[in-house]
């Protein structure tokens, strides 16, 4: 799996931050960009491997797009599967928008391959129950419609962070801005997702289940196994600045308006819930 | 004269509840048009003259990462003034709890985009490089009418992701490539609720009309998203942006 390799290219500066410290991080302008990928690197994980991160400058751009493709593989075949179970009401607007979401999705499948060419990782094999918590094809379970929304939801606010986190590592390439295309991308997915399922939990005022991520709620009827995707979301400081002090507007109102980056390391470990081998 | 270019026709889900909302939506385009022009940009490209304008008189937005901050700062304070007169306004005091919950939380978020971006840029540049506050006019709104509210809001939503789409490459500091990100991703989830909740096709959200065939989102540079902003006729204070990285 190459997203080992991803993992172990990181440099031994990763191995000095301890994990604890991501979230204080996250508020520190000085530390953010193009190192927000490595500032919670496991120190077992990253002393695995004594290679260099950057044997040459492009190492940290395919990283960031292996990692890409892997959660683009994650979603696509997420999606695919949902609209195959007969768990979706047929004809309705969940129908449409696991459409038109699937249809983004595998195109990003295409797109990432052709990008990375020779160096593209094989899809892993997925296991969308998570090891048995979740039941989401299956038209018996009376939780499957439900966990197929809640799943949605933390696999795109998930892919939303995610490339945000990448993003520092594809400054200078040809890859930057296709990959902002798609960051914005899942972002609509997401706050649709959000949305729909809000509705169907008849939520649609509650602050929690809104478009946006509101501090690091997840929001009404999400399990708690998803709780990792919405750590550090409650950020207020932006560039140095506590924004709650500077604007005059709530924690809730801040912390709504920027959605944060997550570690490569973080995303992977979400992914790796659903992932077999 | 600049052409508009915001282009009315590139809609083509219908707009819902409201069978005369595709006639105002055309309306605005009109509008547009009587607008254009106010905005300055790009004129060092086709102009081999001096520009005529004493300096200190038009504010340019500069070079390098503080242009492209003050160009964020430019379309924030933009979407600050638009969210701003939506609150003061009929329609919004009558719309649904969930609408109007949107709204207001649109406003909270665009408003404070603008101030990090003023203490951004004051933080990073002299005081004479940054953005003054520009003056708006909003008067081919009516914002007493929900469809002229929500198309607005959908073309600045629409705009502000494909401004920083498009403004990325153009950063030389990773830090604000990353607050960059952090703002964008916000803008495309406002997009999408205001596209979900005015346009009655469930796919407009991430629609064919913004969303290509490998699955990216708009990114225009800034002159072109300069010319569709000035054809809106929003902007009242001229500004350039005649030195932006490119």
């Amino acid at each position: 799996m190459d997203i080992i390799k991803f993992l172990d290219e990181f440099t031994s500066e990763s191995l000095t931050k301890k994990a604890s410290s991501r979230r204080e991080m996250l508020g520190n302008l000085g530390n953010l960009g193009k190192k927000a990928a490595m500032v919670a690197v496991p120190f077992g994980l990253a002393s695995t491997s004594g290679k260099a991160f950057a044997q040459s400058n492009g190492n940290d751009a395919i990283g960031a797009l292996q990692l890409a493709l892997t959660l683009e593989y994650l979603e696509a075949e997420f999606y695919i599967k949902a609209l195959d179970s007969g768990v979706l009401p047929s004809g309705g607007r969940a129908e449409a928008v696991y459409n038109q979401i699937s249809k983004h999705e595998s195109a990003h499948v295409e797109f990432l391959k052709a990008g990375l060419g020779d160096n593209a990782v094989d899809s892993p094999e997925f296991d969308f129950t998570a090891g048995g918590a979740f039941d989401p094809f299956n038209k018996n379970n009376d939780m499957a419609y439900a966990q197929l929304l809640a799943l949605a939801q933390a696999f795109e606010d998930t892919g939303v962070r995610a490339y945000k986190g990448q993003a520092g590592n594809l400054m200078g390439t040809d890859f930057l801005t296709p990959a902002l295309q798609i960051h914005s991308v899942e972002a609509r997915h997401a706050s649709e997702i959000r949305r729909l399922r809000a509705d169907v939990l008849n939520e649609n005022t509650n602050e929690n289940a809104l478009g946006w991520i509101n501090l690091n709620n997840r929001g009404p009827g999400m399990p708690e196994a998803t709780q990792a995707v919405y750590d550090g979301e409650e950020n207020i400081m932006q560039g140095g600045v506590n924004l709650v002090d500077a604007t005059g507007f709530s924690a809730e109102a801040v912390s709504q308006s920027y959605d944060e980056p997550m570690s490569g390391q973080v995303a992977q470990q979400i992914a790796s819930l659903f992932i077999v081998s | 004269m600049e052409k508009p270019r915001i282009k009315v026709e590139a809609v083509t889900a219908k707009p819902s509840k409201n069978r005369s909302s595709r006639r105002k939506f055309l309306k605005m385009g009109g509008l547009a048009m009587a607008g254009s022009g106010l905005l300055l940009y790009g004129c060092s490209d086709d102009d081999m003259t001096p520009d005529p304008t004493p300096p200190g008189e038009v504010f340019d937005l500069g070079s390098g990462d503080v242009g492209i901050l003050n160009y964020a700062y430019a379309l924030e304070q933009l979407e600050a003034a638009f969210y701003t007169k939506v609150l003061d306004g009929s329609y919004w005091a009558g719309a649904t709890a969930e609408e109007k919950l949107i709204l207001e939380d649109l406003y909270d978020h665009e408003v404070i985009h603008r101030e990090f971006f003023k203490a951004a840029i004051s933080a990073n540049a002299e005081a004479s490089q940054v953005l003054p506050e520009l003056e708006f006019d909003f008067s081919g709104v009516n914002f007493a009418d929900r469809d002229s509210v929500l198309s607005t809001a959908r073309v600045l939503e629409d705009t502000g992701v494909a401004a920083y789409n498009g403004a990325g490459k153009l950063l030389q500091t990773p830090d604000f490539l990353v607050i960059a990100g952090k703002i964008v991703s916000v803008e495309a989830r406002h997009a999408a609720a205001i596209r979900s909740i005015y346009l009655e096709d469930n796919t407009a959200f991430a629609g064919d009309d913004v969303i290509d065939a490998n699955g990216l989102d708009l990114a225009k540079d800034p002159e072109t998203i300069l010319g569709e902003v000035g054809a809106t006729g929003f902007v009242v204070t001229p500004f350039t942006a005649n030195n932006l990285p490119k």
